[in-house]
Order: structure tokens, then C-alpha cells, then sequence
């Protein structure tokens, strides 16, 4: 069971939140090839180590924040 | 105390284990092995027991050593293999309560033996919030079954005079270490295990060691012992495991058994140490001490229990062998939090290594065995812990102190500071023991009489594990529970198998309830003897949680039966019980199906249902739909982004139905979405999607867009909606609601309904003249009565279902399932191309998307009229069954009705390469039945039926009755009243207005969000609060026992030094808005459609203190 540091409620059980995925894909925009555009929609890093992710406070203040986990140790640190 | 075993009457003394009393009743045959049928008896004296499992009532399977004994109890040996005996539990109900809990603390010790005892101390005198678990009855750990001397006294003398500032929770066994110091405990209660969920800064763990035991033949019968555990029976229990033994002693605890057994008046035929003479300690026990020796076999008699032990050439009588293999610390708990174990060669064991979290292990469980160096040990361990835990928390309250920064306090309040603990103190589970901890005495080592300890012999196995070397005299067992032998690891080496992990697998070794803890070192051993290899380059097997067996009803608690799952009801849900509905599940709502009248089939009363809708007038609680208050002046190009149709441009008081994409262009949700105002909107989503869609705006809002001003609050529990759908809507519409009267088509009225301030809109599902009147939640039962005693006929969710599909309106979730966009439901109307984009346009230009040969939406019309074909079924070209081969697939069938209306059975489908006109076959199962393909609108496609019938000649009389309104709680006033004691009530707060708001600090309220505030009570609203008196309904918890009721369901930290005073989290299975209104005083803020659920579970909490 991990231990969310949210920004705005502090620490909370997992269970409160909702995974949002990898953070940092911006949208695209503009004139956008479909490949460009099949890689925004269906791809996504998946390391081994250190990973930047989104997550949503969806039972506590409804706030979308990102944090760095550690996919092997689970390690998480805030990201500001 | 009397008690049974196998129906035979016995006698035992308060204090024992159920193997205590077995043995003290001269049981030496507890039950016999699954695989062999060999017989066996008690081997331990705790967890790690791998023979002497018994039934013991309702429960099916328990160790013996653990069981406490009561007067009455009933214990069986066990019979049959991986099944319940007949006899076991059917006529023995379950009357346990189960429950659980969530604890937080700065320190949780886990092990109450001298270094845990050490470490509680220690760390609570440091101020720390401590938690010691311990799974024995009374704290001490091994010092209950040893004769050590503390400052000369008896140790439990030492331990009696500890001061222990700390939550202390005894037969609780700590069985799950996970992620970021989670630890999940189990707290035994003669009422039902209670399942503790305890979050900890710090971990020490102090989890002792296992004495292990070593392959030789014979070594399974019943008389051979831990020599642990013989002491353990000796010097706590007051029973005499045997008459006469020997002693195997591979380490120094094999002297002490052996002097402990002789001080219970045991005799000692030998001590058999495989070490060198100089190595002993022979002078000290009179004995006759065996140097560089080993047990070579056993003998035992027509029974198959002990009668001698075989040393080499010499046979000792003896019905006991005690045997000491040497110590395994208890590393199930570290490894489990990821730490790595190394092996210790001097310890010939596997210790601690590198900690993966914030944790330490002190004492035996790190591989200190004496009794002086453990307390010294755990002290250290406690100290650290306790400090770096506190400076953890010093940094966490600091920065929740800075301004804005948390969950802010009630306006008009300080909040706490992180440094503030006094007059927190009080006799409940709230507060702490710690508290006291401040200015206690620093605890000091005590002497001890113990001897230095030597290094162990490195034995795992006696012979050499050849084929043919062991198997010759008789079996060595290395797993006793699951009959693994020397010779089936000698046969796993022999494939080939060279990884610890696939000889378990291959030959179960550590498989049982177990788990291996008495095995588990013996078949590294001898693997590493076999492979030729260190034990540390063997390795251990992963160490699962958890640590002993746990029941299902214990992981259960209370969320069965009717709590398993949250219920949703609407405010007419009695109304429907009272009405006869037969219901279904839409989420984890409870929806009406439909209304049978007296015996009545579904296929009658859902025809007649369609009947009334079509040729009068019907009424639906359409409650369930999710609705979104959205507001700002940028809400319009905010919607415009999201729906694929324009919002922007809607004339306030519109309505317009809408589709939502994911950004693959699939169909995510659809609704209608009315302007109120210029500046605000109601969406409506489906039911099942309600939480789903409001995420989704907020995700797109705060992560995308976060520069447009639009904000969103959820109405869906505020109104309780009705749907009046028939030609004769306008008749009831005079009554109830005259104000929206002359309400157009897909247009919205703000307007009294039943004398209170309700909203009217004129939407149709079904194709037929329609409004869906909304009022506030609590007045929702008294609309639905009324709408009904005006004439309306209840319809159900099915009804609803027929209706729109003979008007060709898809169903989200029916007609799609992810794979499906608006242009495959020949929607592409409502893909507007003059917006620049929007969710998912540009997936809709995507090769596969936009190809021409995908699926698409068509109506089917069966050959035989009657013929229902079912949902699902496979549609394939041409006419007949399929006569074998490969048959291409051309889509499926997602609706299936009988119409009133049409007089005949009809589909939906989503098929590929298919016109109108073309014939098919759809088949499923064994049923093959021909269906034409027709457009998908088979009832009134020119939309004549749009207006209903004209009001009648007269005067439409308005309603003149009283609007009652209902509480979701009221029902349940008595019960709470009942439920209620001196130490905790429960009860409904009555009605008070409530508001959210966002954007700017009203300057009143609970802070809920960075920028979102929840207001209740008397207020004059401000402009743009939103009304949610409905949303919610008020519990309040008070009393010293209120927090008790709390932790059994609410994850977080009520602590005043952590709780900032109110917080939105989870309570039971349901979110909540918790307050602390005064220091015993709790305010429950719960979801109208939720409040049944929780007031149960509330109940159900307070019966369970
Ligand atoms: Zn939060």
C-alpha cells in the first residue's frame, strides 16, 4: 500500500487516489502526422527505475499532481 | 478447563495451548502425514508447527501450539487430504465478528521478546507514538519459556517491571510487511480476529528466531521435539514432554533444554553433539555428554512413536529426542518488506542484509541470541527509531503548518500546531500511551546469568545425501508436513535442478500452511551439500505474506453480506421496494427493472410497461443519471473541447444532447448538457459513467487547459429526477409543474414542482412527448407518489431500454464498448467539423478509424417475428446454421426486444460490409435464426410522436398538496437511537443547507481542494455557490468511543497533532467528508445515495465495539 504525498492533503493511502499514467505528455497540437499522433494516444515509457507519473486525488481534493516513483522499489518523491 | 479431542474428554490447565494440554494429557499422536500417513505428534511450540493441525470448531485447520485452550473447546486430528472433513463446520455456524482496523504510529515494534520490549521502551520514552504487537497472550517472547535470570530474578520479573509507553496489542501477529511500512496484523479475539492495518514512520523488528531442526532417519516420529519447544513445554506450560530424552544438541540451546528438562524432573539418557570434545560444556549437565556424535535413527513402537534413539552402534531409550539444529533468525517480515537476507557463516543462518524501508531489526531476528545482547540490542534499535521518526514528523508538520499549504481549518479557528500534544490525553483508543512517555527512566541492561554462546555445528543432514545413501535405513524427512524427504531433494538434483525456488516447486518442500519454517533452512542445507555450493549461494525462497494463515472471514471483516459491496439507492428506492420492483445492478446502484403487477411475467409487465408509455402516460426514476454543475465564463469553449458537438452556442434555457470521445476517438459518454446561464451548465452523464466523466473533465481541465475558467461540482445525489414519458406527460406536467407547461422541445424551466424550486426539461428517450422534473433529493418521494397517483405507470430500466432502441438510440456500454465511434453509430451529425478540435477529433482521421469497411451500427428485423434472438449472437452472411469450415464473422448483436409497438421482436447490431435489405444468419449457441438487415430506427423516424397529445379542454388544477420531505436517514432514526450507548452515539444531524464553491475563499467554511470550499448551516449565499443541500446527508459520531467506530473504516490519521480537523477520504467503501466539530464529536458528510449503505455499516461498527 503506498503512501501518496499529495500537495494539498499531505500523505494518504493509495487507495484514495487514481493512476493517471506517465506525466509530461503534452498534447498535440497543431498539423500532426498520424504516427506522431498514434504515439500521443497509445504510447508510453515503461522503465525499469525512476519514472515521472500522474496521479489524481479522485477520493480526498480532487487535485492532479505528479510524482517520481521508483517502478522497482517503489520509492516515490515529489516532483515540483 | 475440560475439552475434547477426537470426542475423548480431557483436562488442562488455564494458560495452555491446545498442544500444551494434548501433551499434558499424554496425547503423542496428534494426527497423521497427508502424503505417508505416518504418525506424528506435537513437533513446536508456536507458528512454525508443521504436524500438529487440528480442527478445532468452525475453523478447519489450526496449529495446535497457537490454539489458546477454553473450557469447552473441541479439537479434531485431521483426516483426508485438501478437503473439509463431512463432519467439519456445516452444523457449527460461524457466529465470529471479524473486523479491522487502521492504526498509525512513529514506531510499530513488532515481537514483544527482550529486544522488542527493549525497543517499546525506548522509544516511547522519547515521546514517539509507539505500537508493540506481539502474538503471545502475555508479553516476554522466549523469556516465557526460559529459567534465564535477570538481575538475578526471574526475567518475567524484569519484564513486569518495564514501563511501556505504548499502544500494546497481544495475539496479534504482524503477517504482511508491504510498500512504505505498511504492516497488517492480526489481533485474535474470542469474538473474531480483528485485521489491523498499521502505518509506521519506523519499524523495529524484533521478531526472534526459529529453532530449526536437521534430516536424519527416523526424525519424524512422535517423540522427536524441538528441543525449544520440549523447554518451552517444561518451564511455561508445566508439562513434561517425555519421561526420558536426548538431547541432539547442534548449539548451546540443546544444554539448556536439557538442563531445564532435568529441572522438571525429566530424565537426560545423553546429549549428542556433533561438535568436538573441546567445544562442550558436558561438566555442566549430568549427563552422559556424546562429543563429534550425531542421531543416526530412531526406533519406535507398533504405533510408530519414539521408543529409542540409535547413536552409531548405541541405542538410548527414550521417548523424547529433543533436538537442537541451531537458530534460523526470523527474517519472514524483513524479507517481505524487500530487504535482502545474507548468510552469516559463523551463525550458519541467513540474517538481515540491506533494508529496503525505514526498518531495523533488532535481537535474535538479526542473529543476537543471548538475552542481554537482544535487550541492549532493541534499546539501541528503539532509541533510533524513535528519533528518526520524530524528525520525520517535525518536517511533515512544519510544512503542514505553512499557510495554504494543507487542508485548512474551519474559518474563525487556529489550527494545532505540529509541537501542540497537551490536554490531548484521554481513556479511548484515540489516545496513546506515549503521551506519558515524556521524563520515564532510561532503561538499564540487566545482567544476566546466561553463558557466552558458541558457534553452531554446520549440520543439515546426517549422511551423506546420496541415492541410496539415507533411503537405505529409513526416511530423513526435511519438510514434515508435506513428506518431503532427503531422497526427493536427491531426486530434484538428480533432474537437473539447480534454483532453491524449482526443487520447492518440484517437490512442495515449503508449500504447507507452514510455509517452511521449520523446513525451510534443512533443504537449503542440504541442496547446498547436494549442489555443492554455500547455503548463501543456494539461497533462500521468497518469503511470502503471510507470515501464518489467515481465514478469509478475517481478510473479510464486516464487508459481507449486505456490506460487501456499497448499495446506491435513490430517494423512491422504498417507494420501489413498497411498489413490488424486481431490480438490477447499474454500477453499484440499485435500479428498478421493472414492476410486475400480481404475477405477472417480465415479458407481460415489460409490454405493458412500452404499452403505457407509448398510447398514455409512464414515469421512470431516472435519479441515477450522473449530473455536473458547471460553471465560469469559459465553461461554454470548455464543453466545446469536450462534447464533439457545439455547446458554445447553445441559447440559454437549451438543451442538447452530446457525445464524448476519449482521445482515441471512441465513444466515451453521452448526455444531454443544458445552459442554465450564460456562464453555467448542467451536464447529465450516463449512470454508470458519473464519476468516470467528472474525473475526466478535471483531468482535461487542471492538466491541459488550466487557463479557462470553468469549475465543476456534482449534483448527481442533490436531485432526485423523474421522467414522465407518454403522450399524456402534459396532463401531469399541469399539475405538478404548470410553469413549465409551454416548455419546447429539448428546452428547460426553472420552476416550482410541487411547490418547491424544481427544474423541468423537456428531453424524450423514448421518442414520445417527455420531461425529466427534478427536486431537491429529500422531496424525491413525494414527487414519484404523486406522479404516479396522477396516473403515470411505473416502467423499469427495461422498458427505458425498448423504448430508445425502437427509436435507434444507442446505449453506452450496449451499443459501444470502446471500440466504437459516433460515425459507426451513423452519428457523424453530431461530429461538428466547424469546431478546430475537440477529444478525439483527430483520431477520427486515423487510418483504421476512418477506413471504410469498420462495423457499424444496423437494426435487425428476426423472419420468425416471435423469435428473440439473443444478445450477443454472431451475425454471418447468408441464410441456414453454418455447415462447418471457417465462417467470416460480420458483427454481433447488442440489443434484443419484443416492441409492443411493432408487434414483433427486434435488434440492434454492429456488423461490417452489411446494407439494408441483405439477409443473415445470427447464431448463438445451438439457436440460428434469419434476420434482415433494416435501418436502426423502427419507430416513428419522422419524429411525429414528438409533442404528445394537447392538454384537455378545462382547467388543469395544480397540485395542492403538502411536498413531503425525507431524509435518506430518516428511516433509520429508531435504530440509531437503539444502537447508540454511553460511550458512542449516532445520530442524523437535521437539515442544514449546504453550499461548495469555487475559486476565491468565501470566508466561511471547510477548505476541501486548493481551491474549493464546503459551506453548511445558516448562511446567505454568496454569488456562484452552488447548491448541494441534497448532496449529502449529516451523521454525527459522538463519544469517547467515536474514533473507536472510525479506524474500523477510515484510512487515515485522526491524531490531533496529523487530523487538521476535517478531510475528505474514504469511510467503509465510500467517500466521505469527515469533521471533528469538538474532541469526541465527529460529523459523517455522506452522498444521499450512499447514506443507506453507511448507516447500515454504522450500525453494524457499533454492534461490533
Ligand atoms: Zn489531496
Amino acid at each position: 500500500m503506498l503512501l501518496i504525498d499529495c500537495p494539498h492533503c499531505g500523505p494518504r493511502d493509495e487507495t484514495e487516489f487514481r493512476y493517471g499514467g506517465q506525466a509530461g505528455i503534452a498534447y498535440p497540437t497543431g498539423e500532426t502526422s498520424d504516427a506522431r499522433w498514434a504515439e500521443y494516444v497509445f504510447l508510453r515509457d515503461n522503465p525499469k527505475g525512476w519514472f515521472r507519473e500522474r496521479w489524481f486525488h479522485v477520493h480526498g481534493c480532487r487535485t492532479w499532481f505528479d510524482v517520481e516513483r521508483h517502478t522497482v522499489t517503489h520509492e516515490i518523491r515529489n516532483t515540483t | 478447563m475440560r475439552f475434547t479431542f477426537d470426542g475423548r474428554p480431557m483436562r488442562g490447565e488455564p494458560g495452555d495451548t491446545l498442544a500444551a494440554a494434548l501433551l499434558r494429557n499424554g496425547v503423542r499422536v496428534v494426527g497423521h502425514s497427508v502424503e505417508l500417513g505416518r504418525p506424528r505428534g506435537v513437533f513446536t511450540a508456536g507458528p512454525e508447527e508443521p504436524n500438529a493441525l487440528v480442527r478445532v470448531g468452525a475453523d478447519p485447520m489450526l496449529a495446535a501450539t497457537v490454539v489458546e485452550l477454553y473450557d469447552g473447546l473441541e479439537a479434531w486430528s485431521l483426516r483426508g487430504k485438501g478437503r473439509l472433513t463431512p463432519d467439519a463446520a456445516d452444523d457449527r455456524p460461524d457466529d465470529r465478528r471479524c473486523d479491522k482496523g487502521y492504526l498509525h504510529c512513529d514506531v510499530l515494534v513488532i515481537g514483544g521478546g527482550p529486544a522488542g520490549l527493549a525497543a517499546t521502551a525506548a522509544a516511547g520514552r522519547s515521546g514517539a507514538r509507539v505500537i508493540l504487537v506481539d502474538d503471545q497472550p502475555s508479553l516476554g517472547g522466549d523469556l516465557l519459556n526460559s529459567r534465564v535470570l535477570l538481575d538475578g530474578a526471574p526475567a518475567l520479573e524484569w519484564v513486569a517491571g518495564l514501563t511501556l509507553p505504548a499502544r500494546i496489542l497481544t495475539r496479534t501477529t504482524a503477517v504482511g510487511y508491504y510498500d512504505h511500512n505498511y504492516v497488517v496484523a492480526v489481533e485474535r479475539r474470542a469474538r473474531g480476529e480483528r485485521l489491523w492495518h498499521i502505518r509506521a514512520r519506523r519499524v523495529v523488528l524484533a521478531t526472534g528466531a526459529h529453532e530449526r531442526s536437521l534430516a536424519f532417519p527416523g526424525n519424524d516420529r512422535p517423540g522427536v521435539m524441538l528441543a525449544s519447544a520440549a523447554r518451552a513445554y517444561a518451564n511455561r506450560y508445566g508439562v513434561r514432554p517425555g519421561r526420558r530424552a536426548v538431547v541432539f544438541a547442534c548449539a548451546d540451546s540443546g544444554y539448556t533444554a536439557a538442563l531445564d528438562l532435568l529441572a522438571a524432573g525429566v530424565e537426560v539418557a545423553a546429549v549428542v553433539d556433533p561438535r568436538p570434545a573441546g567445544l562442550t560444556v558436558a561438566a555442566e549437565v549430568p549427563a552422559e555428554v556424546l562429543a563429534g556424535a550425531v542421531v543416526t535413527g530412531t526406533t519406535g513402537d507398533a504405533a510408530g512413536v519414539l521408543t529409542g534413539v540409535l547413536v552409531g552402534e548405541r541405542h538410548f531409550e527414550a521417548d523424547l529426542l529433543a533436538v537442537a539444529g541451531g537458530w534460523n533468525p526470523a527474517v519472514h517480515l524483513f524479507s517481505q518488506s524487500q530487504g535482502r537476507v545474507r548468510f552469516d557463516e559463523g551463525l550458519q543462518a541467513f540474517v538481515p542484509g540491506t533494508s529496503a524501508q525505514a526498518e531495523r531489526s533488532a535481537g535474535a531476528c538479526r542473529g543476537l541470541y543471548g538475552t542481554r545482547e537482544a535487550i541492549a540490542d532493541g534499546h539501541t534499535a528503539g532509541t533510533e527509531a524513535a528519533e528518526a521518526a520524530l524528525s520525520s514528523r517535525t518536517a511533515l508538520g512544519a510544512r503542514a503548518a505553512l499557510g495554504g499549504r494543507a487542508a485548512g481549518s474551519r474559518a474563525g479557528e487556529t489550527g494545532g500546531t505540529a509541537g501542540s500534544r497537551a490536554g490531548e490525553a484521554g481513556g479511548t483508543a484515540g489516545s496513546w500511551a506515549g503521551e506519558v512517555g515524556w521524563g520515564v527512566a532510561p532503561l538499564r541492561v540487566p545482567e544476566c546469568d546466561e553463558q557466552p554462546l558458541r558457534p553452531p555445528a554446520a549440520l543439515w543432514v546426517v549422511g551423506d545425501p546420496v541415492p541410496g545413501g539415507t533411503e537405505a535405513v529409513e526416511p530423513a524427512f526435511v519438510d514434515l508436513q508435506r513428506d518431503v524427504t532427503v531422497a526427493d531433494l536427491v531426486r530434484a538434483a538428480g533432474t537437473g535442478m539447480r534454483s532453491i525456488e524449482h526443487v520447492k516447486r518440484y517437490t512442495t518442500a515449503g508449500t504447507g500452511a507452514d510455509q517452511g519454517k521449520t523446513s525451510g533452512a534443512v533443504v537449503v542445507g542440504v541442496m547446498s551439500a547436494l549442489l555443492g555450493a554455500g547455503p548463501g549461494e543456494v539461497g533462500t525462497t521468497t518469503f511470502r505474506p503471510p507470515y501464518v494463515p489467515e481465514s478469509f472471514a478475517t481478510l473479510a471483516g464486516r464487508d459481507r453480506g449486505e456490506l460487501s459491496d456499497p448499495v446506491r439507492t435513490t430517494a423512491m428506492h422504498d417507494a420501489h421496494v413498497a411498489r413490488g420492483a424486481v431490480f438490477e445492478d447499474v454500477g453499484q446502484w440499485k435500479r428498478p427493472w421493472y414492476f410486475p403487477r400480481d404475477g405477472e411475467s417480465m415479458q407481460a409487465a415489460v409490454l405493458r410497461e412500452c404499452r403505457a408509455a407509448r398510447t398514455a402516460v409512464a414515469a421512470m426514476d431516472a435519479s441515477t443519471l450522473g449530473k455536473i454543475d458547471i460553471r465560469g465564463s469559459d465553461a461554454g469553449a470548455f464543453l466545446d473541447r469536450i462534447y464533439t458537438n457545439m455547446y458554445s452556442t447553445l441559447p440559454v434555457g437549451a438543451c442538447r444532447y452530446g457525445l464524448m470521445c476519449g482521445a482515441d476517438g471512441m465513444v466515451f459518454d453521452d448526455g444531454t448538457t443544458t445552459r442554465l446561464a450564460d456562464d453555467h451548465f448542467l451536464m447529465t452523464t450516463t449512470t454508470g459513467n458519473a464519476a468516470a466523466v467528472l474525473d475526466w473533465l478535471e483531468e482535461w481541465h487542471q492538466t491541459e487547459w488550466p487557463d479557462l475558467d470553468v469549475s465543476f461540482t456534482s449534483v448527481t445525489d442533490h436531485w432526485a429526477t423523474v421522467a414522465v414519458a407518454g403522450p399524456r406527460a402534459r396532463q401531469i406536467i399541469s399539475v405538478i409543474a404548470p410553469g413549465a407547461l409551454e416548455l419546447a422541445f429539448m428546452r428547460y424551466a426553472s420552476t416550482a414542482v410541487l411547490g418547491v424550486a424544481g427544474r423541468v426539461f423537456r428531453i424524450s428517450f423514448s421518442g414520445e412527448l417527455a420531461y425529466e422534473v427534478n427536486v431537491p433529493w429529500r422531496y424525491g418521494r413525494a414527487l414519484w407518489e404523486t406522479v404516479l397517483e396522477l396516473g403515470a405507470v411505473p416502467y423499469g430500466t427495461e422498458t427505458m431500454h425498448v423504448l430508445r432502441a425502437e427509436k435507434g438510440f444507442p446505449i453506452v456500454g450496449q451499443e459501444t464498448d470502446g471500440t466504437v465511434t459516433p460515425q459507426d453509430l451513423g452519428m457523424s451529425w453530431i461530429v461538428s467539423r466547424r469546431k478546430p478540435d475537440f477529444v478525439g477529433r483527430r483520431s477520427h482521421s486515423r487510418p483504421d478509424t476512418a477506413r471504410a469497411d469498420r462495423k457499424r451500427l444496423i437494426g435487425l428485423l428476426p423472419e420468425d417475428p416471435a423469435a428473440l434472438v439473443e444478445e450477443g449472437a454472431q451475425l454471418i452472411a447468408g441464410e441456414g446454421a453454418p455447415s462447418g469450415g471457417v465462417v467470416p464473422m460480420l458483427g454481433h448483436v447488442t440489443s434484443s426486444y419484443r416492441s409492443a409497438t411493432l408487434g414483433r421482436t427486434f435488434s440492434l447490431a454492429l456488423a461490417r460490409n452489411v446494407a439494408v435489405g441483405d439477409r443473415l444468419t445470427a447464431v448463438s449457441g445451438g439457436a440460428a435464426h434469419g434476420v434482415t438487415v433494416v435501418e436502426p430506427v423502427f419507430y416513428d423516424p419522422e419524429n411525429a410522436r414528438r409533442d404528445g397529445d394537447p392538454l384537455p379542454a378545462g382547467v388543469a388544477v395544480p397540485y395542492q398538496g403538502e411536498c413531503r420531505a425525507e431524509s435518506p436517514a430518516t428511516a433509520f432514526a429508531a435504530r440509531f437511537g437503539a444502537v447508540s450507548t454511553e460511550t458512542v452515539r449516532l445520530r442524523e444531524v437535521p437539515f442544514e443547507s449546504m453550499w461548495e464553491v469555487r475559486g476565491a475563499d468565501p470566508g466561511v467554511g471547510l477548505r476541501l481542494g486548493p481551491s474549493w470550499w464546503f459551506i453548511s448551516g445558516n448562511f446567505l449565499p454568496g454569488p456562484g455557490w452552488v447548491d448541494v443541500s441534497d448532496q449529502r446527508t449529516i451523521l454525527e459520531l459522538s463519544g469517547p468511543g467515536a474514533e473507536d467506530v472510525l479506524i474500523t473504516g477510515c484510512p487515515i490519521d485522526l491524531h490531533p497533532d496529523v487530523f487538521p480537523g476535517h478531510a475528505q477520504t474514504l469511510l467503509a467503501q465510500t467517500s466521505v467528508l469527515l469533521e471533528r466539530r469538538a474532541p469526541d464529536t465527529y460529523r459523517i458528510y455522506v452522498r444521499s445515495s450512499f447514506t443507506k449503505y453507511l448507516a447500515e455499516w454504522l450500525i453494524d461498527a457499533l454492534a461490533a465495539l
